[in-house]
């Protein structure tokens, strides 16, 4: 890998953010790891990203979306996965297949929050081409 | 105004066209229902026609002829028992014969109208059908409801009893796979992350058992005259150790009322949820200043620290489930997000009342009132 590619990841967990960024340093990605909307928003400000991990689930229900439109706004062409822990469990199923979800939500992939580091890894690998 | 449709299967067209008129302009109405309820009437001939018109229209009372001349109704019962369809049956039969009497009976048949029968009688007997059949909805509205309330709550329960084992899984994987290196020395934050968080999980099932607790309905027999300030003192024994660490002095002040009617339980469960708050949100070297006080008419407990505090937002959102103040400053406090919403449902029973005020950086006062009428008048349940 020549280029070094930087993940914005945000999670409200702390032992998750760090265990993903831990892995996908040791992978060879650049991350930024960030533990709120603000901080992310702030992040978004004043770097691009070459792809975003958000978390659905941050401190409001819709903080992940929000990323997700606000970053899409500034970059289009950034891809981005959210991952949520909500739909395994509530037994809520939102993908984005749906053409009408996927305008509105507008991330490129949606994961859910069990996935182990190394298939995140492959996913942020196929999104990025490489 | 409501309606509800009736279907009336019956060979005999007088019959049919008698409950048409009958009902055609009736009306029922009971102090309890929302609205009143008319009816719209509809007409098979036999069982056959019954059954199309039940899978059509829906109706919500069916009367039904036994004696037809294909299948028989109570055939036509066993049908709509089978659908589980949301109809309430009554037959209209001239030879009721006891056994099948019993046999609509046990397929859910509620009421026997005999024929031939008065205006009067059939009016009497749709009022009750239409009586049970709303309390019936009702019911079922209320039970779905309360499933839905559990489901959401125990959806979220397990989403936050999952995370601190995901995490602690990642923490050990990482150390099992020698991921930081051979030296254990690499993974004394992966150790401490992972102790904080079952910490947490424990707070947490513990929480829920005092939820579980208070959920339950109020029992007279536990009501006796509590002591509140040996309630802080025993609060202020469980925090110490926690307190000694953080190096926060207590300030007890008794103004009056020492002694409320209550379950001991409870205002356990309110003055030890208070008191290990101001301790786990106080700066180091603060102070906690519990205060107990009353007029003529109310109890005040009120509990003050001089710790983080918080913003209009968080406040707002502090007494609901699961909801926890995630910031900098909280982020190496674990919690369960439950102690106060739990602290709020027993205040409630007792009518009482909880606010809070606060500034960042300055502390908060979490202030409890209950009025010392309604303490012998306490309400059952949540």
């Amino acid at each position: 890998m020549s280029k070094i590619y930087t993940v914005l990841l945000v999670d409200d967990d702390p032992d998750y953010l760090f265990q993903v960024a831990f892995y996908l340093r040791k992978a060879g990605f650049e991350v930024m790891a960030v533990e709120s909307q603000a901080e992310a928003e702030q992040v978004i400000l004043k770097m691009k990203p070459d792809i975003a991990v958000f978390d659905l689930m941050m401190e409001s229900d819709d903080s992940g979306f929000i990323l997700c439109y606000k970053l899409k706004r500034k970059h289009p062409e950034v891809p981005v996965i959210l991952a949520t822990a909500v739909s395994r469990e509530t037994g809520l199923t939102f993908g984005l297949s749906g053409g009408q979800d996927r305008d509105w939500i507008r991330a490129d992939l949606y994961l859910e929050k069990g996935v182990r580091p190394e298939q995140l890894e492959q996913e942020i690998r196929k999104l990025l081409k490489i | 105004m409501a309606q509800l449709k009736i279907l009336v299967v019956d060979d005999e067209p007088g019959i049919r066209s008698g409950v048409s008129r009958i009902l055609g302009n009736f009306h029922v109405t009971y102090p309890f229902m929302d609205e009143d309820y008319t009816f719209h009437i509809m007409e098979a001939a036999t069982g056959e026609e019954g059954i199309e018109i039940i899978d059509r229209e829906m109706p919500d009372i069916l009367l039904l002829d036994n004696k037809l001349p294909g299948i028989q109704g109570v055939e036509v019962l066993e049908y709509v028992r089978k659908k589980n369809y949301d109809i309430v049956v009554a037959m209209i039969t001239s030879y009721a014969s006891i056994d099948v009497a019993v046999k609509a009976h046990n397929d859910g048949a509620i009421d026997f109208i005999p024929k031939p029968f008065t205006p009067q009688e059939l009016k009497a007997s749709i009022e009750q059908i239409t009586k049970q059949q709303y309390l019936r909805r009702i019911t079922h509205k209320l039970k779905v409801e309360g499933r839905k309330v559990r489901f959401q709550f125990l959806s979220v329960l397990s989403h936050e009893l999952k995370a601190p084992l995901n995490a602690i899984e990642g923490y050990l994987k990482m150390m099992q796979e020698r991921q930081m290196g051979d030296s254990l020395e690499e993974y004394a934050s992966a150790i401490e992350r992972s102790l904080q968080r079952i910490d947490s999980m424990r707070n947490l099932i513990m929480d829920l058992l005092d939820f579980t607790k208070v959920s339950f309905e109020r029992q007279m027999e536990k009501m006796q005259s509590v002591n509140l300030k040996e309630l802080v003192s025993m609060a202020v024994v469980t925090v110490s150790p926690y307190a000694i660490h953080k190096d926060i002095q207590f300030v007890t002040e008794v103004k009056g009322c020492e002694n409320i009617w209550a379950d001991p339980n409870d205002f356990e469960i309110i003055m030890n949820n208070l008191v290990s708050n101001a301790v786990k949100y106080n700066k180091p070297g603060g102070t906690v200043t519990v205060t107990l006080d009353c007029t003529d008419n109310e109890f005040i407990l009120s509990v003050a620290d001089t710790g983080i505090g918080m913003n209009g937002d968080e406040r707002e959102m502090l007494f609901e489930e699961f909801s926890r103040i995630r910031n900098d400053k909280t982020r190496n406090i674990s919690g369960s997000g439950l102690g106060l919403s739990i602290v709020r449902k027993v205040v409630e029973l007792y009518h009482g009342v909880i606010n809070v005020e606060s500034a960042p950086d300055r502390g908060s006062v979490f202030t409890v009132i209950i009025p010392r009428s309604q303490v012998s008048n306490l309400k059952t349940g949540i």
